[in-house]
């Protein structure tokens, strides 16, 4: 049979302290660490984001970490909290050893761009397409970086605390196109 | 390049699948570039049904954002509920009583079940099994029955509360639900003999999108998809919410990584799935199903309207929302259809800051250029089938 | 030449028969192929714990005529990009190359309208030219998925073409015929009464091709819904989409009069039946005739309730590396059996 029943037994892994692991990033990359918060028994490590795919691979690579599962990757506008505006967020897990740990690489408004980590888990590809389209944060890199959750022609990038909530001011393109050809196919409506 | 040759050269069909395809399972559009019947290349398009809830989300109190989950997995919205209510109250920092974790263990394993039948539904009508498609739905229907009988709602059912649940089960619930995993089992036997060994469908998912458990891991698959690839990771295992830690109960995993074991895993959970249920029946312990926490949990419904002080502190709550402190917080449940995490950025308001819904379905839908190329048409649709996505999910 | 006035009228009121005739074959096979649906949907709705049509006069009876009304008075909705007139043609062909088929069964003893030599080869001629329907209608919608699903139907209904030929081969070397009379009559004074009984290998492969030759499931790539949305007639709608849909199932019905005429006994029935139950010799032929179609029907209808579709290059594998090695031994032995005995 193809399929197995497998029951979980505690032994087999080795289950690292989030600041532990914090530490470590730490000791390897001290110029990097910007900050290390921690809430509820989830540490974030705020890193500067020159040398992001660095610590990235270090982290997937070590075999006492090996975070070889890339949770999420998202986005973060703190406009007028924090500076650095915006921080990309990294949730990683190691399903080997079953610890985790958030990364926080800061990016600046008058900057906004970032490494992406593409070569080290695939699975970001969609991830970073999203925080582009959501944020306008450019991931150098990736190998296909386009708008994904949007319009291709959409103009300005949702989830950034200074996008209008209301009342756009124009309407998006696209969907002056449907109303256009709504017009002209009038005649072949019902009752018309 | 010879003249002959230049006249002769072949193009590849450019084939628009989707949005509006029976098979692309919502509104998923692919773009095919086929050679024959050999695809070459797929680009997968999504977004369709983008309503931007995270978006919505920060601009709604934490109560009042719950409803807008049952909205994204609409076919186990509950486990969504149960997700949003587990990462919220984690950063309350409430816990709910233990009656209450029972009861959400118990529907959320309902909702597993209900999804996977619609899964094995659509899976095995894209493949050509129709009868299939309607002995699930009949299951499907009585558990939409029995989830109406408990809060009301059959698909969209906003059931679990920050702090607890919305109402307690009644014994008449109990004991159809009990009913219900009694006939169970033998229904999944309906289903296995019409395809487990049949030739065609073992022709049709062996060795069709294979993905290595390295290669599953790194593209950041979860749920069955992943396990089926032979990773034993489930949520439900690593990190336990509410009463999954005293309920026994294996995970099945597959060694080759096609669509067949992914198939079987699916099956296999649903045997575990009404096994949880069961379990959750036996063991459901009395007591309150809200946790005593006023300042971060609603007021009864019956206080409400008996006093003022009630009524006020549901007012604030719902409208301004609870003093919550400041931090951040990922947590992920074990939804049918892989990880589900939410991840909030609270300022100390009543509205999170930055509300982040990893869904599983954005990630596996990235994954089907990687499953589909060389093979053929038929191959994709299987694919799709497979990865068992909600583009309501995946587009949020 | 001196043609008298008898003779005119001799010819007239043969004329004038074989005109009723097909009148009354035509008007009966498509009533037959109305209810063909509604079987088809009672069946398989009963299999899958439903019950099919229910609403439209008692148990849902008056179904088929609804839904003929409603296709007759649909909008006809013409591709802006299709080749016309070849839009237009490619029904028709389909729709006539089933129907013209209906000519040479012998339904009952002595009713048969065209009594030809040749009737088997008769059929594999007119119903290949089917495929030009679905082919052309492919081409013409203009539209890809009609184009794969064209192309798919072309490979296969005449890669499987072949394998039907040859397994009905054992048939023609056992009745020494190709008349579909002559062939009902051999296996009625055969020891077996029926030629399924020594031909059942050539029964199964026919069977395996008739379905693919149908297009129904589980070989029914060209129209699958959920790759192809629904094949080479994508882009039909209204009374052009019920011809195709007629001229499926009348296809169908003439399969399975071919499966009844070659290999069940047409309308005899075995001489040890009768000889057992003798009562049973005053049922008239059309009875057991009909029977023996709808028993085939019905294997179509059990075949789509259970299995899934295979894909497009597995299909191709039964039909080239299987069915027709199959076929070709098949007539060998059949023939060795002939010669030796």
């Amino acid at each position: 049979m193809a399929v197995v029943l497998e029951r979980i037994g505690p032994s087999h892994y080795k289950k690292m302290e989030p600041l532990e692991i914090a530490e470590k990033i730490k000791e390897r990359f001290p110029l990097e660490v910007v900050e290390v918060t921690s809430f509820r028994d989830q540490v974030s490590v705020t890193v500067k984001k020159d040398r992001i795919v660095d610590i990235c691979r270090y982290l997937h690579d070590d075999p006492d970490l090996d975070f070889d599962h890339l949770r999420d990757l998202c986005g973060v506008d703190y406009l007028g909290k924090k500076e650095p505006r915006f921080e990309v967020v990294y949730h990683l897990y190691s399903i080997r050893h079953r610890h985790m740990i958030r990364l926080k690489a800061q990016v600046p408004e008058n900057d906004l761009r970032i490494n992406s980590v593409t070569s080290v888990w695939v699975g970001a590809n969609w991830h970073e397409r999203e925080c582009f389209d959501m944020f306008g944060i450019v991931f150098k890199g990736h190998p296909d970086l386009r708008r994904i959750l949007m319009p291709e022609d959409w103009e300005g990038h949702p989830l950034r605390k200074d996008y209008p909530l209301k009342g756009p001011e124009k309407e998006w393109p696209g969907f002056i196109e449907v109303i256009e050809k709504a017009k002209e196919f009038r005649e072949f409506e019902w009752g018309a | 390049m010879g003249q002959v040759e230049k006249i002769l050269e072949t193009r590849e069909l450019n084939v628009n699948m989707g949005p509006q395809h029976p098979a692309t399972h919502g509104v998923l559009r692919l773009v095919l570039d086929i050679d024959g019947e050999t695809v070459v290349k797929v680009t997968p398009y999504v977004g369709y049904l983008h309503r931007g809830i995270e978006k919505l989300g920060e601009n709604l109190t934490y109560f009042q954002a719950l409803p807008l989950t049952d909205r994204m997995d609409y076919i186990a919205s509950m486990t969504n509920n149960i997700g949003y209510v587990n990462a919220v109250e984690r950063l309350f920092g409430i816990e709910a009583p233990e009656r209450a974790k029972f009861i959400r263990t118990m529907v959320g394993e309902m909702a597993r079940i209900s999804s996977h039948l619609l899964w094995i539904a659509t899976h095995a009508l894209d493949i050509g099994a129709m009868t299939v498609f309607l002995y699930a739905f009949r299951e499907r229907e009585w558990l939409l029955g029995l989830f109406e009988m408990i809060c009301g709602a059959r698909l969209t059912v906003t059931y679990p509360r920050i702090g607890g649940v919305r109402n307690d089960v009644s014994q008449e619930f109990l004991d159809s639900l009990y009913k219900f995993t009694d006939e169970f089992p033998s229904r999944i036997l309906d289903y296995e003999t019409l395809i487990d060994q049949n030739r065609i469908w073992l022709k049709r998912t062996k060795g069709i999108g294979v993905i290595s458990a390295e290669e599953a891991i790194n593209w950041g698959l979860t749920g069955p998809t992943l396990r089926g690839s032979g990773v034993l990771y489930d949520v439900r295992k690593h990190t336990p919410y509410d009463a999954y830690d005293k309920v026994d109960f294996d995970v099945p995993i597959g060694t080759e990584g096609d669509t067949y074991d992914r198939y079987r895993c699916r099956m296999l959970e649903f045997r575990q799935s009404n096994r949880i249920i069961r379990q959750c029946i036996e063991k459901l312990p009395n007591g309150p199903i809200m946790a005593d926490a006023p300042k971060f949990t609603l007021p009864p419904k019956d206080y409400i309207l008996k006093d003022m002080e009630h009524l006020i502190s549901q007012f604030i709550l719902i409208t301004k929302g609870p003093a919550v402190p400041e931090g951040e917080i990922y947590v992920a449940t074990e939804v049918p259809k892989g990880e589900l995490g939410f991840y909030f950025v609270s300022d100390g308001s009543g509205r999170p800051y930055r509300m982040r819904v990893r869904a599983p379905s954005f990630v596996h839908a990235s994954v089907l250029p990687r499953l589909c190329v060389g093979h053929l048409v038929a191959d994709v649709i299987a694919n799709i089938g497979t990865i068992d996505i909600v583009l309501g999910e995946c587009d949020r | 030449m001196n043609i008298t006035g008898q003779e005119v009228i001799d010819f007239l009121i043969k004329v004038g028969i074989i005109i009723i005739k097909i009148a009354v074959v035509l008007g009966i096979a498509l009533l037959h192929v109305a209810y063909a649906t509604y079987f088809e949907r009672k069946v398989i709705g009963h299999m899958q714990v439903r019950l099919g049509p229910m609403r439209v006069g008692p148990h849902g009876l008056l179904q088929p005529i609804a839904d003929g009304i409603k296709l007759f008075f649909k909008e006809d909705i013409l591709p802006a990009n299709a080749d016309k007139p070849v839009f237009y043609l490619a029904p028709v062909i389909f729709m006539a190359s089933a129907m013209v088929n209906l000519s040479v069964i012998p339904f009952t003893k002595n009713f048969v309208i065209a009594n030809l030599n040749v009737g088997l080869l008769f059929i594999f001629a007119i119903a290949g030219l089917g495929v030009y329907g679905i082919f052309i209608s492919g081409w013409a919608s203009n539209s890809k998925y009609s184009f794969i699903g064209g192309l798919r139907s072309s490979a296969q209904v005449i890669s499987y073409e072949v394998a039907m030929g040859l397994s009905l081969v054992g048939v023609m070397v056992m009745a020494g015929s190709l008349n579909l009379t002559d062939i009902v009559k051999a296996q009625r004074d055969s020891p077996w009464g029926m030629f399924i009984i020594p031909q059942i290998v050539g029964f199964i492969v026919f069977t395996i091709a008739a379905v693919a030759e149908t297009n129904r499931a589980p070989f029914d790539l060209p129209e699958a819904e959920s790759e192809l949305v629904a094949g080479y007639f994508v882009e039909y709608s209204g009374f052009r989409f019920a011809l195709f849909f007629l001229g499926e199932y009348t296809a169908m019905l003439i399969i399975s009069s071919i499966a009844a005429v070659c290999f069940l006994g047409g309308w005899t029935i075995p001489w040890y039946i009768t000889k057992a139950l003798p009562f049973l010799s005053h049922v008239p032929g059309i009875v057991w005739f009909l029977l023996k179609v709808y028993l085939f029907i019905f294997l179509y209808y059990w075949l789509r309730a259970t299995l899934p579709r295979y894909r497009y290059d597995q299909l191709m594998a039964i039909g080239w590396k299987i069915l027709i090695p199959v076929a070709l031994a098949n007539i060998v032995v059949t023939g060795l059996v002939k010669i030796l005995l």
